[in-house]
């Protein structure tokens, strides 16, 4: 990469956000609680989407002791499994993952990576979060009201959901719809935010062709989320008229004990094609964001720039759209025209095109590089091997005829907890290690942080991989037990029994990494202002952690991409965005000519 | 889900060849000085448009989705008795028309610092819209009184979830319209509730539009 370019810096005229009025309040309630900081909000993202995340591993736990112990512990009967399984699969997509890859990330690092002072719109950001956390709080009243919280699977498939016989039919199922309803309005708010920071409130030359990749997969993941996310409201809002004012949109003629339900003709199809329009670009909402933040640790982390920046671009809208047209193949075997089926299959698997690109791109960037290898980037490799796996298993249940056997079984249990779970998860892990010095201006342990990974990235697989064994052999997803079921051999257990124990201890090395947060917060070394030496604009500010505004008196202005690392001729391996040509040191002719040493 | 696929195909092709065109023979890896035009936004879009403009796409979808499902359970039940629209729907139609025109003719007052034209096309706009508002519940009533009840058939179920979704985003607007309106009343200039003024206008002429295809809908099912 060479430094081209015009050394004149012409004045530009001021970007529409340098002079935006930032609330600085002087109270603790207003600094910390009612904050229009999109740091301070953030971090409250965060730390609530944390706190709920835990709430689903631990229900995972008490599913896994009961996979692995049957009928071992009095508290967990097959109503309360059910409801386990249902709040554990909706918290960890919504609640936690969506939420803290928007919510904590997005508002953290789309002002700073942008060069902007705040979001477009403070007091919206602000009420985005307190929507937030009201949704958090309806959802976890749902565990206290009589009949607890709904047991209908992630999905709430009517007419389950709402049919007498379902865990949760009373107080659970309308706390869960309420909550997702105020959810989708709070991310509606906060949402509407990061599009418009992104579009503008770019300082002065961060071109679209300039912006970090984490950005480019938050922005997208946020588009798609706003496009998505009110598929989910519909389907809520009809299923909410089904079940309070007695309207049959989803709910089909049906006899219970030998009464009619008075309901008449509605179809549980409708509602599936509604949930999967905002449920599989639901997959792509989480996986965007985790694609970003990997590409930017990748590139950090092994001094090398970005393999293919206008591919990697590319690739995510393309993954965004054709997102859009891949719903149905959640749907095979529940009844569809073929020529539907064969159409969804091959969009599936084009799909994967857009994806290999990024992969690939990926492993080039480490060909070669000056590879670190710490705790983020140990993360960010084993994500890439993660999403890999995981997403081969997609191949197989893209196709029609093999996801016929498949579905209902562990190995869709397997495939999406290896591509939409344990590969974001460790992007998140990655990520709070690599941006934790810059929140807080001390560096997390290392040698806490290789422990945490190593057990975790072996542990995770310890406790998936062997579910897509169990799928071949045909275990049925969500069943409490197993009973005297023939074909399914006693091994089986003894796996069961295995991968419970794997995912205590995965659990269990969570405290090591939380010891090793709140520890490093009072006791790690400091960390300077960049201390990865990363070139995008967060890490080139004037007080670390970054006060409200973020910057000095003046913007940064960006002269340059976000991967010039190791750039031939330039004395540094690393040149932040906001340095002008000019201010480039160099080497001299004769050992410009080969590569910069770091 | 036709008429959500071609929503989100056209709101992705636009932004794809914004894109494209920002991107193409773009060089990232080249270091260059800032210019002018580095933000890449063309000149006058304010950030309250660009916010606007996302939530009328949030929006859009939100009734494209609907609109959608109306479609499918159409032709997926045999339960389906077309309703027949209340002839109060014609002269609801006709207030939210005025009701837009009238802020349209605020937004021209506002501009021109015509502070009298500007609180009668604000106080013309804000009264038909609340009569629009209670010409579609007086609908509903009447469709009760005939027996057409909520729950009795599915098209009249849709019927009343359309008619509630804009409504509830006319009210949402009416509380902008209330905010500004009490802004003028304490004082403010024309030129300082311009904005809010220019975001309610173009807010109702969106609504007339998802209006009039909810309505045509309604009339061609």
């Amino acid at each position: 990469m060479a430094d081209h370019g015009q050394h004149s810096v012409p004045h530009a005229q001021p970007g529409e956000f340098d002079n935006m009025e930032l609330v600085h309040p002087k109270t603790f309630l207003g600094k910390y609680v009612w904050s229009q900081d999109a740091k301070v909000i953030a971090i409250q993202y965060g730390i609530t989407a944390i706190a709920i995340g835990l709430v689903a591993l631990v229900l995972s736990i008490l599913m896994r002791l009961q996979l692995g112990f049957p009928n071992t512990f009095a508290l967990i009967d097959p109503s309360s499994y059910l409801q386990y399984v249902t709040m554990h699969g909706m918290i960890m997509v919504v609640y936690l993952l969506t939420a803290l890859f928007l919510g904590a990330f997005g508002n953290y690092l789309i002002p700073l990576m942008c060069g902007a002072r705040d979001m477009a719109f403070p007091y919206l950001n602000m009420l985005s979060y307190w929507f937030y956390l009201v949704a958090v709080l309806i959802l976890m009243a749902s565990f206290f009201v009589p009949g607890g919280a709904t047991g209908a699977g992630w999905t709430l498939y009517p007419p389950q959901a709402i049919s007498p016989g379902t865990p949760g039919i009373n107080g659970g199922i309308l706390l869960m719809l309420g909550s997702l309803s105020v959810f989708i309005a709070g991310f509606t708010m906060g949402g509407l935010n990061y599009v418009v920071t992104v579009l503008q409130a770019r300082t002065r030359g961060m071109t679209l062709m300039r912006l970090p990749l984490t950005i480019w997969g938050i922005f997208m993941a946020t588009v798609m989320a706003l496009l998505a996310f009110p598929a989910l409201l519909v389907a809520i809002l009809m299923m909410l008229c089904d079940m309070l004012l007695g309207t049959s949109f989803f709910m089909p003629e049906m006899l219970n004990l030998g009464e009619q339900s008075g309901h008449e003709g509605g179809s549980p199809l409708l509602y599936q094609h509604l949930f999967w329009f905002f449920g599989h670009p639901e997959v792509y909402i989480v996986a965007l964001p985790a694609f970003g933040i990997v590409s930017d640790i990748l590139a950090t982390h092994a001094r090398k720039n970005i393999f293919g920046y206008r591919m990697m671009v590319w690739a995510i809208i393309i993954i965004a759209v054709l997102s859009f047209v891949v719903w149905a193949h959640h749907m095979f075997i529940s009844g569809m025209n073929p020529y539907f089926g064969f159409l969804f299959a091959t969009t599936t698997l084009i799909i994967a095109v857009p994806t290999a690109i990024k992969v690939y791109n990926w492993v080039l960037t480490l060909w070669r590089g000056n590879i670190r290898m710490t705790v983020p980037m140990l993360f960010a490799i084993g994500f890439i091997f993660t999403f890999v796996n995981g997403g081969l298993s997609g191949l197989f249940l893209g196709n029609v005829t093999v996801d016929v056997p498949l579905a209902d079984t562990y190995f869709v249990v397997g495939h999406f907890h290896m591509v939409m779970a344990v590969a974001p998860v460790l992007v998140v892990f990655g990520a709070i290690y690599h941006w934790y010095p810059k929140i807080t201006g001390r560096m997390m342990d290392d040698a806490l942080g290789k422990i945490h990974f190593w057990v975790t990235f072996l542990g995770t697989y310890a406790i998936f991989y062997p579910m897509h064994f169990m799928g071949f052999a045909g275990v049925p997803r969500r069943y409490y037990g197993y009973g005297e079921t023939a074909y399914i051999p006693d091994s089986i257990q003894t796996l069961n029994a295995f991968m419970s124990v794997a995912a205590i201890i995965v659990a269990l090395v969570q405290l090591v990494f939380f010891y090793n947060l709140v520890r490093s917060y009072f006791r790690g070394r400091e960390a300077g202002p960049n201390p990865w030496q990363a070139t995008t604009l967060e890490w080139q500010t004037e007080h670390t952690p970054p006060r409200h505004g973020n910057f000095g008196a003046e913007l940064p202005v960006v002269y340059r991409w976000a991967y010039d690392y190791a750039v031939p001729g330039a004395k540094q391996d690393f040149i932040p965005q906001n340095m002008a040509p000019e201010e480039v040191e160099r080497l001299d002719d004769q050992s410009a000519s080969g590569r910069a040493t770091p | 889900m036709t008429v959500t696929l071609i929503f989100i195909a056209v709101m992705m092709a636009i932004f794809g060849g914004w894109l494209f065109s920002h991107s193409i023979g773009v060089r990232p890896w080249e270091a260059q000085a800032a210019g002018e035009s580095s933000r890449q936004m063309p000149v006058g879009v304010s950030a309250p448009r660009v916010g606007l403009g996302v939530f009328l796409a949030v929006a859009t979808s939100l009734f494209a989705l609907t609109i959608s499902a109306y479609l499918m359970r159409h032709d997926m039940g045999h339960d389906w008795q077309p309703l027949a629209v209340p002839g109060l729907l014609w002269w609801n139609s006709a207030c939210l028309v005025l009701g837009s025109v009238a802020l349209q003719t605020a937004w021209q007052g506002a501009r021109r610092d015509d502070a009298q034209r500007l609180r009668l096309g604000l106080l013309v706009g804000g009264g038909f819209t609340i009569a629009f508002i209670l010409g579609q519940s007086l609908a509903w009533w009447q469709l009760q009184a005939a027996g057409h009840y909520l729950a009795a058939n599915p098209a009249n179920a849709f019927f009343f979830l359309l008619t509630a979704l804009h409504a509830v985003h006319l009210l949402g607007g009416l509380f902008a319209w209330s905010r500004s309106l009490f802004r003028l009343q304490q004082g403010a200039a024309p030129r300082e509730v311009l904005p809010s003024i220019e975001l309610c206008a173009l807010y109702w002429h969106f609504l007339l539009v998802v209006w009039g295809i909810l309505f045509a809908l309604l009339l061609t099912t």
